[in-house]
């Protein structure tokens, strides 16, 4: 073969190796500098405006507007996690039941017609879950339980549709993936159906249907537009189901446009988004450390 | 006889909760299809919208909402592909690759306004385009790349290896077998992740807020001049897209139609984001026969 020929093709070896690295690369730099920028912002609320980190994590007087602006997050916190863990209460039994159907009740409707439908489910923009909330849920809130339908209520049962796909997907590539050994061994001993789902699959899928369940929790909390839509924004702890609230993700897209950048106010939000940052990062780390644990044992 | 009682019992039970599920969806997408079936018309898609007064319509917000999509595409596809290739092709395991590996998965579960957020101090202020389409496409980016990379690193991984070891065999080096044989190869699963993702990136609202901004100016199709406000080709002009506009629509919306546009727009984005998700299937079917010979 040519010399030359050889050379340029070496060449172009390591020059498509070097390309596709940097791409690589670029992933770790975006990550990075995300947290960085984000941190450099919002770190400003305590380091700049010195406000103590604990009344803004603990306090619940959020009046950023004041000549001494209060930044007290806890209504936030509060409002996020309640709406989170509640939407996943919904959420979580119905995802895995509809992951059990796709896998091991009728794998051909579950084929052409339950994944599909779930794929469905996840393409729907989140404006529009928060749309149909607003012109739907609210109204009907409002008329048979009082208030005036934006609630923590409106807010738990958008999230729990939203968050049904994902649980129904990697709950279902979990079962999906168990050894049909275990299956058969079940059914072997005389196991029923049932009997083989509640006491081998279910217990065998364990980690990955955990890991389904943070997955879900992740995106119910970094929600912000659907939700905001339907929880009618006071800076204010709900205490019952029927009250306005809001939560990080809401109180950031309201308030973000409003405010000049560097006050107290502006830096308050980015604090928030920073807490929204390390709380994804949370996630993520907690499931790497449960599917650490085996897939089954 | 009692275990087959709850066997039956079971199985009815997760016959209803599918069929919930399903007949769930229907009534949603019905709904939401009814609702805006009055606008579902040629001069709601394109003409402007109109403040203070009834009979808006969308055309600026679906234009960009396209434009965004294209560019978008164009920035994160090379990239991502890239990014996949190397994972599947190169990545040795180990400590830098579980680094990558954690980012991907950090960026994938990034809520998408603290996305938005990074792009209104990076992509807005620091590099002063302001609120644009150019600003609103780096933010969708960030959220697709790591999209991107795992459609195409599993794309790439589901390629059988007796490929790579007969163009190998032939004397080829990596980088022609990872161009000329793998990547084909692999392309059905990665078009059709494309399509899906494109799905994603259209409804996509709360990070382009503050990155291509809440505001569209009117668009003038026959101007062709780049810098130019009202030029289409203009990449640095606000540009709303129809998901920004329905969430705008309803907190602020001044038009006494508000609520009829936003069913309107409701129903065009799902249609939008239904015709890509059977597109991608239809292709995905298409490509998988045409590649293993399959009828």
């Amino acid at each position: 073969m040519d010399k030359r020929y050889e050379v340029a093709r070496k060449r172009q070896d390591m020059l498509g190796k070097v390309i596709v690295f940097s791409s690589a690369v670029l992933l770790i730099v975006l990550v990075i500098s995300l947290f960085y920028f984000v941190a450099s912002k919002g770190l400003s609320t305590f380091i700049v405006n010195k406000i103590p980190l604990k009344e803004f994590l603990f306090s619940a007087e959020w009046r950023p507007d004041r000549e001494v602006p209060q930044v007290g997050a806890l209504p936030f916190i509060v409002g996020s996690v309640l709406v989170s863990i509640f939407a996943i209460l919904i959420s979580a039994p119905l995802g895995v039941s509809s992951a059990i159907f796709m896998v091991e009740i009728s794998k051909k409707m579950g084929q052409k017609i339950l994944q599909p439908a779930i794929e469905i489910f996840v393409g729907i923009p989140s404006v529009v879950y928060g749309w149909l909330g607003l012109s739907v849920l609210v109204p009907f809130i409002s008329k048979h339980f009082g208030g005036l339908g934006f609630s923590l209520l409106a807010g738990i049962l958008v999230l729990a549709i939203m968050t049904l796909p994902t649980i129904t997907s990697v709950s279902a590539d979990t079962i999906r993936s168990l050894p049909v050994e275990i299956r058969e061994a079940s059914y072997a001993l005389g196991a029923t159906r049932w009997q083989t789902i509640r006491h081998v699959l279910i217990p065998a899928a364990k980690p990955g249907i955990l890991t389904a369940i943070i997955l879900g929790l992740a995106r119910a909390f970094g929600e912000a537009l659907a939700v905001q839509m339907v929880i009618g924004n006071r800076p204010v702890i709900p205490k019952s189901f029927l009250e306005p609230m809001s939560t990080i993700t809401s109180i950031i897209t309201m308030e973000m446009g409003n405010t000049v950048m560097g006050t107290a106010w502006n830096n308050a939000l980015w604090s928030l988004a920073l807490l929204l940052l390390i709380i994804s990062f949370f996630f993520i780390i907690l499931i790497r450390l449960v599917g650490r644990r085996g897939m089954y044992r | 006889m009692k275990a087959k009682l709850y066997d039956k019992i079971a199985t009815i039970y997760f016959y209803v909760v599918a069929g919930f599920l399903v007949a769930f969806l229907i009534s949603l997408i019905g709904y939401i299809l009814y609702q805006g079936r009055t606008r579902l018309n040629l001069s709601f898609l394109t003409s402007p919208p109109k403040f203070m007064e009834a009979g808006g319509g969308i055309g600026p917000q679906l234009f960009n909402s396209i434009e965004l999509l294209v560019i978008t595409l164009i920035i994160s596809v090379p990239i991502g592909l890239g990014a996949g290739i190397y994972m599947a092709e190169y990545a040795r395991p180990g400590l830098f690759t579980e680094v990558i590996r954690l980012s991907v998965e950090t960026l994938s579960s990034m809520p998408s306004i603290v996305v938005g957020l990074f792009g209104l101090l990076v992509f807005v202020t620091m590099t002063g385009w302001g609120y644009s389409l150019m600003a609103g496409a780096l933010a969708l980016t960030v959220l697709n790349l790591p999209v991107m990379t795992r459609v195409s690193e599993d794309a790439i991984k589901s390629v059988p290896s007796s490929l790579r070891e007969a163009s190998f065999a032939l004397g080829a080096t990596k980088w022609q077998t990872i161009t000329k044989v793998v990547v084909p190869a692999a392309m059905p699963g990665i078009l059709t992740g494309i399509i899906l993702t494109a799905g994603r990136i259209f409804g996509e609202a709360a990070a382009l807020l503050y990155t291509a901004g809440m505001s569209s100016p009117a668009l003038n199709f026959s101007n062709l001049n780049p810098s130019s406000p009202t030029s289409p080709l203009n990449l640095f002009r606000p540009a709303e897209t129809l998901a920004v506009y329905i969430w705008k629509v309803n907190s602020e919306g001044l038009a006494p139609d508000a609520r009829q546009i936003a069913d309107g727009a409701s129903a065009v984005l799902l249609l939008a984001v239904l015709t890509f998700n059977l597109f991608a299937r239809w292709l995905g079917g298409v490509l998988y026969r045409r590649m293993t010979g399959e009828r």
